[in-house]
């Protein structure tokens, strides 16, 4: 009682009424779609801009418009698809043996020790080579028809998936594994039903990484051999420096990196809508 | 079925962790393993599971298991182990696929488990929509599917707060109360040890012995909250433990 008393008296003689200092915003970020496509406007605003007003020199950078008006006849006259098919296709193959190849190692390394020994030092060791040097090497190989260029995206989208792929075994909750082997499951019900959709949400942020570089490798694995192709136009036009045709492609890359990402997302919320 | 821990001893590299533990585990009986922490329970628990090997001594199954039981070691974990990408007849499922048990028979099996876990409602809701208290009721489930000889619970409520914990305890005694089940429960938690053990296993500090084995005579349905004689054990074992338990605090960990 009397405790209480001394309180109400301390709070009698406190004056003044401040509400407390707010300190604990920021550190964490909000989904906002509509600013990327804010920022995309203003750099093509300003490029338009500067390159029609003369103080960006056509040299430099061609302009958004003509690039756009490239890219229409591009289209129109059936060539947008005649490059873009093989391109597809080139990808598509490449980064298929890569990743499958490149997931069926990494979980091998994941779950033996002698592989895990015996290959970690190998993908360390191949991994920073730039697979582009490569390419004679691969034309030798595989042919300079089809083969090489999928040798080259593949070799490319392997070593990243194969390290992402090991990581996320290794990250798989050990006391789930433990739990499959008190209730006596199988080995091969493990690795199925515990440690590879455990080491999924791993794979697939792999997968970002190597499907990015598999787009950045074909341009490089048509630079042998390839009549038709995105990487074709675009290194075609760079030759001839011609700006508009150069972007006109480099716009094709970048919208299938948009579209390849794009697809992995929808891919992430419905393989991994267990995920909080 | 019956086990026999006969005279176990384990190290960790230099570090003696349980030494010379030899203990009966009667059928139809919860045994409560309760002791500092750092004492080896979990470990020893572990080894009954064969989950681990002992350096020294054995683990001995006495007789055969029933012939229904398809897991006869089967465990309860402390962070409920739950697959967060099956929902939770899925998650029970798990564990009986390997038995070859799918279909009609394996619906069975798993409506029976969560009528009496009182999860029938959350059959097909994931892992991250349940609270803890759920979840642990899931991996009960779970575990009685398998139709276990001996369940190995290890600090099941540990993760729980105090009410839930309370609500799990009922639970346990209820099920126990309607088929008796063998099981050998480990916990820190002295309340928990006098409120479902029918025998108590106290354990010295690291490296763990048996300090005291501590029977308690009133059937678990018939113990509640501040009952005197159930009080007068739980202080019992506090005062075996109190020493144990402020010394094993105050040791260096050299692991």
């Amino acid at each position: 009682m009397s405790d209480m008393n001394a309180i109400r008296l301390q709070e009698n003689y406190l004056p003044s009424q401040n509400p407390v200092a707010y300190r604990g915003g920021g550190f964490s970020t909000i989904p906002l779609r509509w600013v990327g496509f804010v920022v995309f406007a203003v750099v093509l605003f300003i490029a338009e801009w500067g390159t029609r007003a003369g103080w960006i020199s056509a040299l430099t950078l061609p302009r958004p418009y003509e690039v756009l008006i490239t890219f229409q006849n591009l289209y129109t006259s059936g060539l947008l698809f005649d490059h873009l098919f093989p391109s597809l296709s080139r990808l598509f193959m490449g980064a298929l043996i890569g990743v499958t190849s490149g997931i069926s190692i990494g979980v091998l390394i994941g779950l033996f020790s002698y592989v895990r020994a015996g290959l970690v030092p190998v993908v360390a060791a191949i991994f920073p080579i730039p697979k582009i040097a490569l390419l004679p090497l691969f034309v030798i190989w595989f042919g300079i028809g089809e083969g090489s260029k999928y040798a080259l995206i593949a070799f490319g989208t392997f070593t990243p998936t194969v390290v992402a792929t090991y990581g996320a075994v290794d990250n798989v909750d050990r006391t789930l594994i433990r739990m499959g082997q008190s209730f006596g499951l199988s080995w091969f019900s493990i690795v199925r039903k515990i440690v590879l959709p455990g080491a999924m949400p791993g794979i697939l942020s792999g997968l970002r990484i190597s499907l990015a570089i598999a787009i950045i490798l074909l341009v490089a694995a048509e630079m042998l051999g390839a009549e038709f192709g995105i990487g074709a136009y675009i290194l075609e036009a760079g030759s001839l420096y011609d700006l508009e045709r150069l972007f006109a492609g480099v716009v094709i890359l970048s919208i299938l990196g948009v579209l390849v990402s794009a697809a992995l997302g929808v891919l992430e919320r419905r393989i991994l809508a267990w995920r909080i | 079925m019956e086990i026999r821990i006969d005279s176990v001893s384990h190290s960790y590299g230099s570090v003696e962790v349980l030494s010379d533990i030899s203990v009966e585990i009667s059928s139809g009986l919860i045994i409560c393993l309760v002791g500092p922490s750092g004492c080896g329970k979990s470990t020893l628990l572990r080894f009954l599971g064969g989950l681990e090997l002992p350096t020294d001594g054995r683990i001995l199954q006495i007789g055969e298991p029933p012939k229904d039981s398809l897991n006869p070691l089967t465990f309860v974990f402390q962070d409920f182990a739950l697959l967060p990408w099956r929902t939770v007849s899925g998650n029970i499922s798990l564990v009986l696929e390997d038995h070859k048990i799918r279909g009609k028979e394996a619906k069975e099996i798993i409506d029976d488990v969560l009528t009496r876990t009182k999860l029938k409602d959350f059959s097909s809701a994931l892992p991250k929509q349940l609270s803890g208290g759920m979840k642990q009721r899931v991996a009960i489930a779970r575990a009685l599917a398998v139709n276990p000889a001996v369940m190995l619970m290890d600090e099941p409520l540990s993760a729980l707060d105090a009410q839930t914990r309370e609500l799990l305890m009922e639970d346990l005694v209820n099920l126990w109360s309607r088929q008796p089940f063998t099981a050998v429960y480990v916990t820190h938690n002295l309340a928990e040890a006098v409120r479902l053990g029918h025998r108590v296993i106290v354990l010295s500090r690291r490296p763990g012995q048996v300090r005291e084995i501590v029977e308690i005579d009133t059937p678990l349905d018939k113990r509640t909250v501040g009952d005197v004689q159930l009080e007068q054990i739980q202080q019992k074992l506090w005062n075996l433990m109190r020493d144990e338990a402020r010394a094993a605090d105050e040791e260096l960990v050299n692991v």
